[in-house]
């Protein structure tokens, strides 16, 4: 087991596995969000209060669920990249910031879209909006440092300090809406509450989920890509990425 | 210590240290990141008389009185006190009587709450029509839970 972690750990390897699983990731997240789609805006009935407004949450909820997730892999990664020195990990932080930006700002746009006609204003600063903005500063940061390198290596790492201090906001963007007044409501189904009895009717809630899986397939078939860019443009002097940009 | 240890102590302190410190700040600043007041807090005094705020609460179910052109009247609670609030303007689609809201304004020399802006605040409730009849009054959806008192030190 732990052997075959450290050879997936080596460039080569790694490239091979991630051209192997990233076609069946991406096919499979094509699906799922197909599926998940068409039940959110045909098969899902309307809501009591909100009508057909609602289905937004079928681009939303996934998009700000990628948006918190990413930024805590990142940490992890970081901190496996920062302890350990791996440089798989290295190539993980920086590969997963854009994808982790994009979500956010996806998440903040469908919201404010949304807020319009329901609350009455796109953008108010409350302590969701508010903290969820700080994520796609945080993300910004994380490119930036990245590019501001001549040196990958150093890079990285400066990226994976900014990732660990980051990932504090991840707690704060989730639980603002517990914490403290907000004009967003609260967490439907990521509650103590929600996980036994979601404050989601069911033939809501399963398109919903199908859509949730497929954006997260689709980030790791997104993710595989840019690592192994990342990794045959770290690699480039290397007898093996030589063959295979030939082959 | 090797020096892989030490860069794990570094890390573990690095998360610890970020982690104190936000807990600390937030909760030293938990006044300042509440997006609005409630009724009972207004109530209570602690506010400066006549101050520009925003007051969040439930519409209460047979308040709301329509005057002329825009004009309404209808009272905000939050289950424990319940302020009256005038308000002239263009209503977001949410707006109902047991719906939760948003008022920016100011309380009046006639202790009622003049407002300028009203935004709906949405519940984390999503259901079809029809189930929503079945489980009752819209009213009883509706919770004070997401209404917490701001000058109280702590009460969801």
């Amino acid at each position: 087991m732990w052997t075959w972690f450290h050879q997936l750990a080596s460039p080569p390897t790694f490239y091979r596995f991630a051209d192997v699983l990233a076609p069946w990731l991406f096919g499979l997240a094509v699906l799922l969000i197909g599926v998940g789609v068409y039940g959110g805006l045909f098969l899902a009935p309307a809501d009591y209060q909100q009508g057909d407004a609602f289905r937004i949450i079928y681009i939303h909820v996934p998009a700000a669920a990628l948006s918190l997730s990413i930024y805590t892999l990142m940490a992890v990664a970081g901190g496996v990249a920062l302890i350990w020195r791996m440089k798989l990990a290295e190539v993980a932080v920086v590969a997963a910031a854009p994808v982790g930006a994009s979500f956010t700002a996806l998440a903040l746009v469908t919201g404010m879209l949304w807020g319009k006609p329901t609350w009455g204003a796109y953008w108010v600063w409350d302590a969701r909006l508010t903290s969820e903005l700080v994520l796609l500063f945080l993300y910004a940061g994380v490119i930036g440092l990245n590019q501001a390198y001549s040196d990958p290596r150093a890079g990285a790492r400066a990226c994976a300090w900014l990732a660990l201090v980051g990932v504090i906001n991840v707690p704060i963007v989730h639980f603002s809406v517990t914490w403290w007044n907000s004009l967003h409501q609260g967490a439907s189904i990521l509650s103590v509450e929600g996980i036994r009895n979601p404050k989601i009717s069911g033939d809501m809630l399963w398109p919903l989920l199908v859509s949730l899986g497929g954006f997260y397939l689709f980030f790791g078939a997104v993710w595989l890509r840019r690592m192994q860019n990342e990794v045959l443009w770290r690699e480039r002097n290397a007898r093996w990425a030589q063959q295979m940009v030939a082959a | 210590m090797t020096k892989r240890q030490k860069r794990m102590v570094a890390v573990g302190a690095l998360v610890l240290g970020v982690g104190l410190a936000a807990a600390l700040g937030f909760t030293a600043f938990r006044k300042n990141m509440m997006y609005f007041y409630t009724p009972s807090d207004l109530l209570t005094g602690k506010l400066a008389a006549g101050a520009a705020l925003q007051l969040g609460g439930l519409v209460e179910k047979g308040s709301l009185k329509r005057g002329e052109g825009l004009a309404i009247e209808f009272v905000m609670s939050d289950c424990h006190n319940a302020v009256p609030v005038h308000y002239e303007g263009v209503l977001p689609d949410l707006f109902r009587e047991g719906q939760g809201v948003i008022a920016t304004g100011h309380m009046d020399a006639q202790n009622v709450f003049v407002a300028s802006t009203i935004l709906a605040k949405h519940d984390e409730n999503y259901m079809p029509p029809n189930v929503a009849k079945a489980v009752g009054e819209v009213d009883g959806k509706h919770s004070c839970a997401p209404f917490k008192s701001v000058t109280t030190a702590s009460s969801n």
